[in-house]
């Protein structure tokens, strides 16, 4: 699995971003180093919301990373309303950077335990010196009030006070302060209960409505993903296996390693047929990944060709593409 | 037994003060802890600590930090069984090395002689799980132990989990507080609120027949993958009360889409209907019986 190729890509329909070939290595001990991205290509479509799903150590939150230029690529391109961010000199990446932003999975370490949320959800505003201290003020009540917080009550407190889910509320606030085009999620409630869970993804989308977001979510929750996403992207060490709709790929996953991300779910029922593991072991060191396809060694269906050949991303059914030699 | 609850319910607290590591000037406990017989929930720390590894084990839920960073898997694993099996080190090391098979890890003995720190987090909690059954404990407390991990390896360890209770003949209690793990894992389910028990009943009934709103809410909060995509999700409003101030009538009455007037006054009381499936609520779902 794991494979490169650009099949997916949809040029004709003018994406707000598109990344092509992005590779981000990591200096390793010795002389070493490490490929969490290798070779990824995507698009993302004016309000669409794609959903980057893999196991940890995957690359998906440093693809993340990499697109907003958080962190340096060492190849590829990133090209962000027709801009290419890699190769923007740092004053004009700068003034891109209010159209996009991030919200990081620890809602309460992301947030200065100083400040006050007043002071957090204003800090965007201030450094970009958006309106008067009035204006201002008057824009951080109605943020804080979008994501489902009591202005009044809230705006003093630190960030200790709140839960949790409160503090992602203030996170998602913060983000949105400078009506970003693009909003990079990364494992969004992962460390949310599934209660609270499921406030914040509505809070998520009902803003991607009122703001006109685009989005890339990213998380090891396929079930979460299925919520929010129009596309999915499923990644395993740094590279694309299989890129389709949420309904096809959970209802047909085509690559073998999907397959074994779905059927490791554990559904609330117990009457559910047991399934057991549909892989064993754990994913190889992306120092030393395994020659041509990436996931042979834990794959059901590997044969000869596997190890000698990387699978390309094809087109299995319409919008529906898999990189792999021998699709379910 | 699976023990569900969201963060704060008590779940944890409920674990490690029947096993007597909640101690100290500041809490205040009452009730009794009856293991094997013994009374127990009265006894000092150095009593309790008798009946630990070979009585009773836990497996905590952040294999990161369960483990000693600078002593080698072997010597950890060897630990307990100098202390309560009395073993000599040549046969500690090699029960070690049996452990480490059963818990199915490949190459046993090179795992023995790392660190922690060179084990994935699957691996980690692989070897928690194999120091918690070193002495073949009776009754296993495991606290959400697959939380922290991937999916795929959190489908191996809970199988892992389920095969060694059943051939070390354990009793296990799992906490969680995913609805999708207690249903495929437990054969009687207590589901906690606000420190208290809302219900309990066997597996199958409680998710085929629950009368708790709290857990019906719970379960329809969690996303399904039978449930087309997009749209929005049920959810909860609100959240726990707070465990400093708490207010008059049902914990869950603020948040409960059935409430009535006596709700918000008094706490119902724990009720046992004919089957057996134990509840607290005044207007169940389905109502008494």
């Amino acid at each position: 699995m794991a494979g490169s190729g650009k099949a997916h890509l949809r040029p004709s329909s003018d994406p707000i971003l598109s990344v092509e070939d992005l590779v981000v290595e990591f200096k390793a001990a010795g002389r070493e180093s490490i490929k969490a991205v290798s070779g990824i290509s995507f698009d993302l479509i004016r309000g669409e919301t794609l959903a980057v799903v893999g196991e940890s150590g995957c690359g998906k939150s440093t693809l993340g990373k990499a697109i907003l230029r958080l962190i340096p690529s060492s190849g590829g391109s990133v090209s962000f309303e027709g801009r290419d961010l890699l190769a923007l000199p740092d004053d004009e990446l700068r003034q891109m950077r209010p159209a996009m932003q991030m919200i990081f999975q620890d809602p309460v370490s992301s947030l200065d335990p100083r400040f006050s949320v007043a002071r957090l959800v204003e800090e965007p505003l201030a450094i970009w010196a958006r309106g008067t201290v009035e204006e201002r003020s008057k824009r951080v009540d109605e943020l804080l009030e979008a994501v489902g917080l009591d202005a009044h009550l809230v705006r003093d407190r630190k960030p200790y006070e709140f839960s949790g889910g409160q503090c992602q509320r203030i996170s998602i606030a913060r983000s949105l302060a400078l009506e970003p085009m693009l909003l990079v999620c990364d494992e969004p409630v992962s460390a949310l209960d599934v209660s609270v869970q499921a406030q914040i993804l509505n809070l998520l989308q009902d803003m991607k409505e009122r703001y006109g977001l685009t989005m890339v979510f990213i998380s090891h929750d396929l079930a979460v993903v299925k919520a929010v996403s129009t596309r999915i992207m499923v990644m395993y060490l740094g590279k694309v296996c299989e890129v389709a709709g949420p309904d096809t790929i959970y209802a047909q996953p085509r690559h073998h390693y999907t397959h074994a991300l779905v059927s490791s779910i554990p559904l609330p029922d117990p009457n559910a047929p047991r399934v057991r593991t549909a892989i064993e072991g754990e994913p190889p060191s992306p120092a030393n990944p395994p020659s041509g396809c990436r996931f042979r060694t834990r794959c059901p269906a590997a044969t000869d060709k596997c190890a000698v050949e990387e699978p390309q991303l094809t087109e299995v059914a319409p919008g529906h593409f898999v990189a792999c030699h021998h699709p379910r | 037994m699976g023990i569900v609850g969201e963060s704060g319910s008590g779940k944890t607290v409920m674990c490690r003060a029947a096993m007597g590591l909640l101690r100290g000037g500041n809490v205040r406990s009452s009730g009794s802890v009856v293991f094997d017989g013994d009374e127990i929930g009265n006894l000092p720390s150095a009593d309790v600590r008798k009946y630990f590894g070979t009585g009773m084990a836990m497996i905590f839920q952040d294999p990161m930090t369960a483990l000693n960073p600078v002593r080698r898997i072997g010597a950890q694993l060897a630990e307990s069984l100098v202390i309560r099996l009395g073993m000599n080190k040549k046969a500690a090391r090699d029960r070690a090395a049996e452990l480490l098979a059963l818990v199915r890890i490949p190459d046993p003995e090179a795992t023995l002689r790392k660190f922690p720190g060179q084990l994935s987090g699957g691996m980690r909690q692989r070897v928690v799980i194999a120091t918690a059954i070193a002495c073949k404990p009776k009754l296993l407390f495991a606290d959400e132990p697959t939380t922290a991990l991937d999916v795929t390896v959190q489908a191996q360890i809970l199988e892992l989990l389920s095969d060694l209770r059943r051939d070390l003949n354990m009793a296990m209690a799992l906490v969680t507080h995913d609805l999708g793990v207690v249903a495929n894992h437990t054969d009687y389910v207590t589901v906690l609120y606000a420190g208290l028990v809302v219900e309990q009943a066997p597996t199958t009934k409680l998710f085929t027949s629950m009368r708790m709103p709290y857990t019906e809410a719970l379960l329809k909060s969690i996303p399904r993958l039978d449930q087309p995509s997009g749209g929005r999700m049920p959810m909860i409003g609100g959240r726990l009360p707070d465990p400093t101030n708490p207010e008059p009538g049902c914990p869950f009455a603020p948040r409960c889409p059935y409430v009535q007037d006596r709700c918000r006054s008094e706490v119902p009381p724990l009720t046992t209907a004919a089957d057996g499936h134990v509840y607290r609520c005044f207007y169940p779902i389905g109502g008494h019986g």
